[in-house]
């Protein structure tokens, strides 16, 4: 079990309080009546999967009732920052002891480290480092 | 829209006039499941405060607080998870979010209360919500009763990191409970009305082995 940090109720928690609530950060289009249907569809139905340092909402749901921010490692289960609603992540994938360290790879770009096309040299180099 | 004034809240007494007959969430409990025959001391004594006044409280801490202030004359517990009783202790304000707090007051002065409390918030942003139906309070105190409370949720619920004066919202065997520790000797579980019958017989079973006291 973890014991995960509400930022709302300031002290950390048994995980059972908790649940998943998927990914953090999605924006709304700002004009979804001149919004395409891909765009619309991927704001709605298409969420990322990264090998590595992900970014989820949560809810409180048996304590303060509210929803928060985990930064997570989805390899090591690894939760490093808790933050509130409408914070930025201090962690991403980008910082570089993360990325060096745990040889973590963004799926923003489409596709995963995990069974990574052999032809793509530069995923494969950089997690074997 | 955004003139909501106080007179277009409804509000009504949920306590009408005369005197109706009211039971306790637990009255169907006690008939069906009296307390086991203690042998001795009894470890645990287990009490119900019946019927009091429940207000839960959303909106600004700052406009809350000036507004307990001057109709509680009890200040708002801003820190996470406090709770704050007045002097005679019968009345008490609970942390249970950023934006709400819960106010426990001897029943029949929760709807004066509230009418007060809408005098001096006026158009201010607010809730309230009375929620005095919907739960009730049951007292643990007893030589075992931290040994129950460590069986039943997965709080930690050690001196150190429960004292006096503190309460939360967590996990109390599968239901949910507010569980509050008013003073050295007695802790406090506010329990929804569904989940009473639940409760108070899961405290029953737990609390078997070291003898139960229940009125």
């Amino acid at each position: 079990m973890f014991y995960i940090f509400c930022p709302y109720c300031k002290e950390h928690r048994e995980e059972e309080e908790f649940h998943a609530r998927g990914q953090a950060h999605l924006m709304r289009p700002s004009d979804p009546d001149n919004t395409s249907d891909e765009e619309w569809g991927d704001y709605l139905f298409f969420r990322n999967n990264p090998r590595g340092i992900h970014h989820e909402m949560w809810v409180h749901s048996v304590g303060c009732r509210k929803f928060f921010n985990i930064t997570r490692n989805t390899v090591t289960y690894d939760i490093l920052e808790t933050y509130p609603m409408g914070e930025q992540p201090t962690i991403t994938a980008a910082t570089p002891d993360v990325r060096h360290e745990q040889g973590v790879q963004v799926a923003d770009g489409g596709w995963q480290t995990v069974g990574a096309r052999s032809e793509n040299k530069a995923l494969n180099e950089e997690t074997s480092s | 829209m955004s003139n909501v004034s106080v007179s277009n809240v409804r509000e009504f007494n949920t306590v009408p006039d005369g005197n109706p007959k009211v039971e306790s969430p637990l009255a169907w409990s006690y008939q069906q499941h009296p307390a086991p025959r203690a042998s001795g001391q009894a470890g645990i004594v287990l009490r119900e405060k019946a019927l009091l006044g429940h207000l839960v409280l959303r909106g600004g801490a700052i406009v809350l607080d000036e507004a307990v202030r001057a109709t509680l004359g009890m200040s708002l517990p801003a820190k996470p998870n406090a709770l704050e009783h007045d002097d005679s202790g019968e009345r008490s304000i609970q942390w249970l979010s950023p934006d709400e707090w819960l106010v426990i007051v001897p029943g029949g002065e929760e709807f004066k209360l509230e009418r007060a409390l809408r005098q001096v918030l006026g158009d201010a942003h607010y809730s309230i919500v009375n929620a005095s139906g919907g739960q009730t309070v049951l007292t643990l105190s007893g030589d075992n009763a931290r040994e129950v409370l460590m069986k039943s949720t997965s709080y930690d619920v050690h001196p150190n990191a429960f004292p006096v004066g503190k309460g939360v919202t967590t996990v109390f065997a599968k239901a949910t409970v507010v569980l509050r520790r008013p003073s050295e000797t007695h802790w406090e579980l506010v329990v929804r009305r569904s989940f009473a019958d639940y409760c108070y017989r899961w405290l029953l079973d737990a609390s078997a082995e070291y003898g139960i006291d229940t009125q």
